[in-house]
């Protein structure tokens, strides 16, 4: 585990956002991990995003299950509350924290055996429901904390540390993510920030259920030869469909891309969501074709990346339900409850 | 067999045979609603199978001038419309009991009793020549025998027909078919039967203002004006009606008048699991939130139970309980999920448990445990059961007093945070074992912390120190006797006895009539009506305070009893087993029985006895 005590003052030259914050006031407390660990880049990540897009750092529920991953709301926005729930479930209460208040952006972080196995159920079901929030997989394709077993994720054919094979079909949360009504869906590598703050940052920014799928290798059970989760499978088979930047004024971020095709999508927000297609066929407004070409890349041993999926009119749960703007932790007796006089009348009825 | 003398006058049972799915509900819930209506007490018992269509169910109407609500032994009347369960219909008649069944067909003379009165109709026949359709052939059966009933019991008619104008509004066409069938009955009864018959009703004064509910419905009901805002569920019977009850009253209560936007929001997710863990994060996130289930979505619930426990978060679970263990008799009524809902979930926990008993209790307790859970920032669990939960009982009227707030406990605003040196979420600032919490959100420095089912320190920083771990778990043990002085108080009876009688829930229901009947014998008892667990003082000096203590339940092991003994740490021997647990509600005549039996058995003498 890494244990350096951070320093309380912010250095001079750090950057100030447009509320006046710097990334130390987006930081958590130190991470537990181990050194190395890919979850910690994909905090790192988070922290950016918040702080770039002057969010207020104390506007979040961060809400995660059990595993490495789950450890991770720690690291980040210490100003928002995190809750640490149990193993699989992040979603169902990060489903009740929306509803209780949609004012508050969330973001839910799980793991591969959080959302593939125990809570593959309910990984499901929050995106089917469409609640607004970023829901992000460090996905390792294995059981960290609990010293190395395959997850559900690990593909078929890659082994373990011993060298065992993994016998089984892997699960693809990035397709299921885009058959169940995922109005955001990426998938990205914890070791390339440029392609992944951008994506958060967008994620952020979409009004529904933005699903991240976050390749993050464990440095202690599967960066081995022979694993396709390690920073060397990674990187040798990475292909990027969209890269996305965030534009939210001038100047342009445009410099760090390579020439494609691009695309602007205007923002709820006014914001900008500007693509650079790497394949200049593909089309990320076209949920099947972005299905099938996440399948097909797999098939050739692929790793797609990049924005693969991004509905430009989506529509959340609150929308789905019709709930009031304000937030319902708000509604005081007033709104709440219909008072003597109509309960007089409701008695009635029953007589 | 009939004489004048021995009329029965408001004082029966009366029980129709049914076939599922075949459209009964209706005319059976017209004839208990239009005695209730006529000032008499009744209560109902709809004993219906997991199933669609096609199997046996009954509906039991107990009438009963005084009061007497409980399930009472033995049929007086028997509508018999089920060709399946004839035979058993029959036998299930007590001596002198009137058979009423359709003719139309002649029955086996091999199936009727010689000490029943037999009253048979030739409805299918009636309704041949009368109608023309045969889907309304077979539907107006059941209003043709509620027609029969008015007339052999002399029921006022225009209370019926003003019910079927009622129910069958905006279906005009449908009114006057319902009427006519209606008199096809009632006429046939007066012209060719033996009308009245010995048991009759008559308008009396004994209902008063009270109102005729079932508990599912006053549940969701209290919870709309409890302020819950966030209701997540997962269908299982016989709790369902709670959520549906809570989404229709909200449908008409919690609208926005400008926007028409829900002051509400309710989901029905895809596992027992999800409900909780939505109630969970909605409490956390400062939302009244509650969810409701049966036995088997206890068992669910309890990993995240223990979490809620633990992490110190708010959660309301309704339990409408019914025969377990497993799948169990999913329709029939039960009060054995106690123990598992008492200390759901692993290590050291346990749970607030609420018992209604009347429709008036699941309105009150909805908005108290609500209450309870924000104000013990734990979950509370309200123990109602299918027998409270899904047949219409007679109650007090709901009553709300506008100037209530809901109790939202220890919640620090901005404001309060603004004026702290510093916070820590378990800190026992009060000694009341119940530390301060702080909703998402509020304030943007000051206030936020991380919750986990971890262990952690009163700063809510992760720790596996055994110190601060003891200290924590010592904390909730103090919790824990707060929440002995918050929860309901026990009713008790004193009748300067030194053997009590200890009941809860719907086991109160038989009680009165149960006392009566023991008293009749000699037999008084002082009375100890537990509304809630933990136990209070005053239960815990009840039990200490007398040498036998019956305790009556509605389960085989005798779970309430278990937890007496278990956290009042008493002699088991004092404690003596009342049960029923065969799936009907627990009887007068049965709880009478068990008692009697104790004092004959043990010698023990009697009031009368010892005056005389």
């Amino acid at each position: 585990m890494t244990f350096v005590a951070k320093p309380q003052i912010h250095h001079p030259s750090l950057r100030r956002n447009d509320l006046g914050l710097t990334r130390r006031d987006y930081e958590g407390s130190v991470s537990t991990l181990c050194a190395g660990c890919g979850h910690d880049s994909v905090s790192a990540s988070v922290v950016q995003a918040c702080a770039e897009l002057s969010l207020p750092p104390h506007r979040f529920v961060k809400v995660s299950g059990i595993g490495c991953s789950s450890k991770t709301p720690s690291y980040f926005l210490n100003k928002s509350h995190g809750f640490n729930s149990v193993h699989g479930r992040m979603p169902s209460v990060m489903t009740g924290a929306n509803l209780a208040n949609r004012d508050l952006m969330g973001i839910g972080v799980s793991g591969d055996g959080d959302s593939a196995s125990i809570g593959l159920g309910q990984f499901a079901h929050i995106v089917r429901r469409r609640i607004n929030m970023l829901y992000l997989v460090d996905n390792n394709g294995t059981y960290g904390l609990t010293k190395g077993q395959f997850s559900a994720t690990n593909d078929k054919g890659s082994t373990s540390k011993k060298g065992i094979p993994n016998l089984y079909e892997p699960i693809d949360l990035v397709s299921m993510a885009l058959q169940l009504g995922a109005s955001f869906v990426a998938r990205s590598f914890s070791g390339d920030k440029k392609q992944l703050v951008p994506l958060i940052k967008a994620a952020l920014k979409h009004k529904g259920m933005a699903f991240i799928d976050v390749i993050s290798p464990c440095v202690a059970f599967n960066n081995h030869v022979g694993s396709t989760k390690s920073y060397e499978f990674t990187r040798d088979h990475l292909d990027t469909a969209v890269n996305a930047d965030l534009i939210l004024t001038s100047p342009e971020v445009t410099a760090d891309y390579e020439e494609g095709a691009r695309e602007d999508v205007a923002m709820p927000d006014g914001s900008t969501l500007r693509l650079y297609k790497l394949d200049a066929d593909y089309d990320p407004h076209d949920r099947v074709g972005a299905l099938n070409y996440v399948q097909k890349m797999q098939e050739e041993g692929t790793v797609v990346t990049g924005l693969l999926y991004v509905d430009t009119d989506p529509v959340e749960c609150h929308d789905i339900m019709g709930t009031v703007k304000t937030p319902l932790a708000e509604l005081t007796e007033k709104e709440l409850c219909p008072g003597s006089k109509v309960l007089d009348s409701i008695n009635k009825s029953f007589r | 067999m009939k004489s004048a003398n021995d009329i029965m006058l408001n004082d029966f049972v009366i029980r129709f045979a049914n076939v599922n799915g075949s459209g009964s509900a209706s005319a059976n819930g017209m004839f208990a609603k239009a005695l209730f209506r006529m000032g008499i007490p009744v209560s109902t018992r709809n004993i219906f199978p997991s199933n669609i269509e096609g199997l046996p169910t009954w509906f039991e109407v107990r009438v009963n001038d005084r009061g007497y609500l409980g399930r009472r032994e033995g049929v007086d009347i028997m509508v018999a419309m089920n060709a399946e369960t004839f035979e058993e219909d029959v036998n299930s008649l007590l001596p002198g009991g009137y058979l009423v069944y359709d003719n139309s067909k002649e029955l086996p003379k091999s199936l009727l009793r010689p000490d029943i009165n037999l009253i048979g109709v030739p409805i299918s026949t009636m309704l041949l020549s009368e109608f023309s359709i045969q889907k309304q052939r077979n539907l107006f059966k059941n209003i043709t025998y509620l027609g029969v009933l008015a007339g052999l019991i002399n029921i006022e008619f225009e209370i019926i027909t003003g019910m079927v104008s009622t129910q069958y509004k905006g279906k005009d066409d449908l009114i006057e078919p319902n009427i006519r069938a209606l008199e096809i009955g009632r006429n046939y009864a007066l012209k060719y039967l033996d009308a009245p018959i010995r048991f009759q009703v008559k308008r009396s004064d004994k209902v008063g203002d009270k109102i005729f509910v079932e508990g599912n419905e006053a549940a969701g009901l209290g919870a709309v004006y409890g302020g819950a805002s966030v209701c997540a569920w997962y269908p299982i019977t016989p709790s369902t009606s709670v959520a549906e009850a809570f989404e229709k009253h909200a449908n008409k209560l919690r609208i926005d008048l400008e926007t028409g936007d829900k002051n509400f929001a309710i989901i029905q997710v895809e596992d027992e699991l999800a409900a909780i863990g939505v109630v969970i994060g909605a409490a956390w996130n400062g939302a009244r939130a509650f969810t409701t289930t049966s036995g088997p979505g206890i068992s669910l619930m309890s990993e995240f139970l223990g979490l809620a426990y633990f992490a110190e978060i708010p959660a309301v679970v309704w339990d409408i309980q019914r025969s377990g263990p497993s799948t169990g008799m999913p329709t029939r009524t039960q009060q054995s999920d106690l123990i598992g809902a008492a200390y759901a979930s692993h290590g050291d926990t346990k749970h607030p448990l609420l018992f209604p008993t009347t429709p008036k209790d699941c309105f009150d307790f909805a908005n108290l445990s609500l209450d309870l859970a924000d104000r013990a920032q734990t979950p509370v669990l309200v123990m109602s059961d299918l027998e409270l939960g899904m047949n219409q009982n007679l109650s007090d009227p709901f009553k709300w007093d506008d100037s209530a707030k809901y109790d939202r406990g220890k919640v620090l605003s901005a404001e309060d945070l603004e004026k702290l040196d510093s916070f820590g979420r378990y800190l026992d600032v009060d000694g009341d074992g119940i530390g301060y919490r702080t909703l998402p959100g509020t304030h943007e420095e000051k206030g936020s912390f991380f919750t986990r089912g971890t262990s952690r320190d009163e700063y809510a920083v992760y720790t596996e120190s055994p110190e601060a771990y003891e200290r924590n778990m010592k904390r909730l043990e103090k919790k824990w006797e707060t929440i002995k002085t918050l929860v309901p108080e026990a009713l008790i009876t004193m009748n300067g006895s030194r053997m009590g009688v200890l009941y809860y829930g719907t086991t109160a229901l038989p009680m009165p009539e149960a006392l009566d009947l023991l008293a009749e014998d000699g037999i008084i008892l002082d009375q100890c009506h537990v509304r809630a667990f933990p136990f209070g003082a005053e239960v815990s000096k009840f039990v200490a305070d007398h040498e036998i203590i019956f305790v009556v339940e509605q389960n085989r092991d005798g779970q309430m009893r278990t937890l007496l003994i278990n956290e009042l740490e008493v002699d088991p021997a004092k404690m003596r087993k009342v049960l029923y647990y065969a799936g009907l509600s627990i009887s007068a005549n049965n709880i009478h029985r068990q008692i009697s039996e104790y004092f004959d058995q043990n010698n023990i003498a009697k009031v009368s006895e010892v005056k005389s």
